[in-house]
């Protein structure tokens, strides 16, 4: 189990802005009648886009209005995922998987990467404000490892220098590509590929 | 080596677009009105014949699971649920049927939902598959466009709607009674069994729960045959399967290949050989992280199936291969697997969540070498403690990594933590001698 971090700087009140509304409206309307509690997490990920990918206090309280359940309920739900970040996080927010799949492939040379380019410790916001980095368990890309996740896009077959790289273009707000840095496609053998050859040259 | 006309997934590579009219040109949505018409007994007692057993670890026979629910709709609704909550560290197939091959998924549900008289299916996604659910849900939305699913799916007459649900990071939804909670809105904290949920599941409604790669594979079953599926792979362990191979091999990859293929075929013919060549292999896990590894020898021989893996004191689990050479120190590979699971107990019963933490702590010291010779035994005790213990079967798959460790790599432990412990040289110490040896972080 992990014990979050709650920000001690919390906004006094949270809503949501109309687009954010509409969409709340329709993950509630997926769920059967007298259900809507189900949709606390897509509402949790909404406030959270929405208030620069962390949730205030207040926006729980205000998810718990709207979904006519106790606050403690939705706030039980915050801290026990960890995508829902608590406190505030950078503007591009690295997170280097390292369970033992990368960490073979060498996931903690990108963890130190992490700490010479970004900050020290891992969720502290760089100096310029912009960016910060945590460690996080497995994402689910084993076989592109290792590999990191910047917002909502995986950076796979990473080592020291391109992920420096990476990390100098966001510094300079510039874009970045996401997929395979080695070229290669998906999760196919590189260069070594002996199945589906058909589709592959048609 | 499984034949190309065998293959079930044809996109797996993204060589052909994931769209409908590519998947159509594949052979997906073909005819699945008639197959639907053939009725849903037909359906899973072919499914049955097939032999499939479940792609999400734990193998359960599929056509059994279904014809669990009740045969005909009492006052609850059924539920359909898709977990795709792919979690387990050396797992990521599902990412590539989710994103390359959403077509087969959505066919499977409405075939599978039709099967059980559900009506509403929802997919558990886990949250960091944004990309993965976004281009899902444009299937989805292609799918409704052209009749496929909502009303009257494919002229069915079956109505079905298909929704998405995202996870929020937490390995536990994995689990079918913590997926079912997490989507009511709560902590995904298991539930007991029983009720197990084809009875009582989502809303407290008969509800299946099946792996995304189990339903993928269905159309093509009922299409081509059960005959056909059960004449790949051997009795009991039929069909074919994607397999992940990460960790230290030249090229890491997902193949999808006959089910009970040699394990050494596997790394050398699809995934380059182990870095360093075949003899500096250390150890494989064969299933994903909860399942126990394999020393060299064994994987000399190994047939990746699910009798043959329980026979060798392992599983096929998901299949996710994790490939270690001696150039990995195995004690610290297994010192974060217990750390992975540590971060992912959910909390619920204590030998889990105060066990994973001390199985952890105790790898870590044993990695550096400073626990004592009697703690290698107090590691194994710790894991019976926790084995059979728990509500969910996340107890086992914490123990069983170590249990492995300590199976096949003991030696190699006692060697390097070869010293009394401190309490028996007679000098006045504290009860909690060992203590110490904690670093601040590990306490």
């Amino acid at each position: 189990m992990t014990i979050k971090k709650i920000s001690k700087d919390q906004p006094e009140t949270f809503e949501f802005n109309d687009k954010n509304m509409e969409l709340a409206k329709k993950a509630i309307s997926i769920y059967p009648e007298g259900k809507q509690q189900s949709a606390v997490m897509a509402l949790l990920y909404i406030a959270q886009r929405q208030n620069k990918n962390w949730i205030p206090l207040s926006a729980m309280k205000y998810i718990a209005k709207i979904l006519n359940m106790p606050y403690i309920k939705v706030y039980e739900v915050a801290t026990f995922y960890t995508m829902y970040n608590l406190a505030p996080v950078g503007q591009y927010f690295l997170q280097v998987c390292t369970t033992t799949p990368c960490m073979i492939r060498g996931a903690y040379n990108l963890v130190d990467v992490c700490k010479k380019k970004i900050s020290e410790n891992e969720s502290e916001i760089s100096k310029d404000g912009k960016i910060s980095w945590m460690e996080v368990e497995c994402l689910g890309a084993c076989v592109n490892a290792p590999m990191i996740q910047i917002n909502d896009d995986y950076f796979e077959d990473l080592n020291e220098k391109k992920l420096e790289n990476i990390i100098e273009l966001i510094k300079q707000d510039q874009k970045i590509e996401p997929g395979s840095y080695k070229g290669r496609k998906s999760a196919e053998p590189e260069n070594n590929r002996s199945t589906l050859m058909d589709s592959k040259n048609a | 080596m499984l034949e190309d006309k065998d293959r079930i997934f044809l996109n797996l590579y993204n060589d052909l677009g994931s769209d409908l009219s590519s998947a159509k040109k594949r052979g997906d949505w073909n005819n699945t009105k008639d197959i639907c018409e053939k009725g849903r007994d037909w359906i899973i007692k072919e499914i049955k014949d097939s032999q499939l057993r479940g792609r999400g670890g734990a193998g359960f026979p599929t056509g059994l699971k279904w014809s669990f629910a009740p045969k005909e709709v009492g006052s609850r609704p059924h539920y359909f649920v898709i977990n795709a909550d792919e979690s387990e560290p050396g797992t990521c197939k599902d990412r590539d049927i989710l994103r390359f091959e959403p077509h087969k998924l959505i066919e499977g549900c409405l075939i599978a939902s039709y099967a059980v008289n559900a009506h509403v299916c929802y997919i558990y996604i886990r949250g960091e598959y944004l990309r993965e659910g976004y281009k899902l849900q444009k299937a989805i939305d292609e799918a409704y466009k052209h009749g496929l699913i909502g009303k009257n799916s494919s002229g069915t007459g079956w109505d079905l709607d298909i929704y998405i649900h995202y996870g929020a990071g937490a390995y536990i939804c994995g689990e079918e009674t913590a997926l079912l909670e997490s989507i009511e809105g709560k902590k995904g904290q298991p539930r007991l069994k029983p009720p197990f949920p084809a009875l009582v599941g989502l809303y407290g409604c008969p509800t299946i729960v099946n792996n995304v790669e189990t339903i993928s594979v269905v159309p093509t079953i009922l299409r081509r045959s059960a005959k056909w599926f059960s004449s790949l792979g051997r009795e009991r362990n039929t069909g074919t399967k994607i397999y992940c191979i990460s960790g230290n091999v030249n090229n890491p990859c997902n193949v999808e290949e006959e089910m009970g293929v040699p394990l050494k075929d596997l790394i050398e013919k699809h995934a380059g050989g182990v870095i360093g060549g075949w003899d500096n292999l250390k150890a494989v896990i064969p299933g994903g992280s909860s399942m126990p590894l394999l020393p060299k020898h064994i994987c000399d021989t190994i047939k990746m199936d699910f009798d043959e893996c329980v026979d060798n004191k392992t599983g096929l689990g998901t299949a996710g291969i994790v490939v270690i050479n001696n150039d990995q120190d195995i004690i610290k590979c297994m010192a974060r697997i217990a750390r992975f699971y540590k971060h992912e107990s959910c909390g619920q019963c204590t030998p889990c969540r105060e066990g994973s933490g001390w199985m952890w702590r105790m790898l870590e010291r044993m990695a550096k070498g400073e626990a004592s010779r009697e703690e290698v035994d107090m590691l194994m005790d710790v894991t019976k403690q926790i084995e059979g213990h728990t509500i969910c079967a996340f107890g086992e798959g914490s123990a069983w990594p170590v249990q492995g460790l300590l199976r096949h790599f003991k030696k190699e432990i006692e060697k390097r933590n070869n010293f009394n412990p401190l309490i028996n040289t007679g000098q006045k110490n504290p009860y909690l001698v060992d203590q110490h040896l904690l670093e601040k972080e590990n306490a």
